[in-house]
Formats: structure tokens, sequence, C-alpha cells
């Protein structure tokens, strides 16, 4: 069972986990990703994240099919928000379910990290100052936007 | 010549000021022909060397892919999901 999503309205944990949970699963794990307060020394007020929504949810979906391939019988749901979000918000749930724990926690750390490298979505940090700035994790640190 | 749409997001639509815009090329271009169109417009000169494609929503391997006109490609900026 594989069900992936890019989403407008607030992520609901408990659903994504009703999802992945069966008769047949003994470990269920849950991933929240949130929006924190502070970033690279600067106080955050909230994150605006972007999407190219159709390619998004294609790569997210082949994520999963591929974890699916790997670790047999895990279920698998997963929700990344687009949008304004503010501090504690979820960004991301992946909830992950199979019949013993390793399966379970091995795949759920392979989305993650796949989604993390792969998958187009990008994220605006709004600042406190009034400032905000592109995310470019693949150089540690952000990129200036040029004045608007 | 060919004319093709390319989609732009996060930091190279704010460069180029639009979420996307129109190259002309010649017929049986590449990933490359493209890089270059986009380079002289306004804002192309903000591009790194080698910045990710995709085409047809999935990533593509190198700038001497071919490219043909009604497919979907795109700029892809460094993501940052999660």
């Amino acid at each position: 069972m594989i069900r992936v999503a890019i989403v407008a309205a607030r992520i609901d944990p408990a659903s994504l986990l009703a999802e992945v949970t069966s008769a047949g699963t003994g470990a269920t794990t849950l991933f929240l990703g949130t929006v924190r307060d502070v970033n690279e020394g600067r106080p955050v007020t909230g994150i605006e994240y972007s999407a190219y929504t159709e390619m998004a949810h294609e790569e997210l979906e082949r994520i999963a099919q591929e974890a699916h391939a790997r670790w047999d019988g895990v279920r698998i749901a997963v929700e990344h928000r687009v949008g304004v979000l503010t501090l504690q918000e979820v960004s991301v749930a992946i909830a992950v379910a199979h019949a013993r724990r390793a399966p379970a926690l091995d795949a759920q750390r392979y989305v993650i990290e796949q989604l993390k490298q792969r998958v187009p979505i990008w994220k605006c940090e709004h600042y406190l100052d009034g400032d905000r700035q592109w995310v470019d994790p693949s150089a540690h640190n952000v990129m200036a936007l040029p004045d608007v | 010549m060919t004319q093709l749409q390319v989609l732009l997001f996060a930091t190279y639509a704010d460069a180029f000021g639009a979420s996307a815009v129109t190259v002309t090329v010649p017929d049986a271009a590449t990933v490359e022909d493209v890089l270059a169109a986009l380079r002289v417009l306004p804002g192309g000169a903000t591009l790194p060397a080698r910045p990710v494609v995709a085409i047809d929503r999935r990533y593509s391997r190198g700038g001497s892919v071919a490219v043909r006109a009604g497919q979907e490609i795109a700029l892809i900026p460094p993501v940052a999901g999660g």
C-alpha cells in the first residue's frame, strides 16, 4: 500500500497512521517535519513551501515504490505540504508500517532522505526582520534574493 | 527553429521574473541549446554552470539529451523539501 500527496491543507498525522496500520502490521513509524524557529542563527517567523507539484508527486511516488521494492510488505503514506506555514506546523509526514520494526524504520529513513535530495520542493524562509530567503541545502547556506 | 517553453521555480523564477519562459532553439536541439538560449535572457546570467533540468517530470542526465516541442521542460533549483 502506497499513497503520496502534495497538499495545501493542514496535515493530519493520525489519518496517515490509520491508513498504513492493518491487522498484519506490528510496527508503525511516523516521521514529522515541522517548522522551527531559528535557521542559521536567524529568527524565522514562517516558511513558504512551493513545489513543481506534478513532478513532486511523481518523484515522491517513485521513491515510495523504490522503498516498497526494497522492503517487501511496507505500507507507506506520505504527505508534503505547500503554502505558508507558521512555526511548529507540520511540513511533511511519513507513516510506514510493516510486520516487523526494522523494515519500517529503514524504509522510513529511505523515504525522508530521498525526498530531501530529489523531490522538487523549495522553501522560502521569512525572518523576523521582514527579509526572506530561499533555502539552499546543497550549499549549506541560503541564497540572497534580488530586490523586488 | 523550434519554440520551447521552460518552467521555472523558486530562485530561478525570481531571477527571470516569470514562472515560465519561451526560448527559440535549433531543430534537433539539446538541453545545452535550451540552457544557452536561457542564459541570454534577462536574469539568465545568474544560472549556475550546470543547472538541473527535468524533462517530462523526470530528471535529465547531461546537456546532450535531446529535447523537442511538446515536452515539459523545467529547470530545477536546489531542492529543499522536508
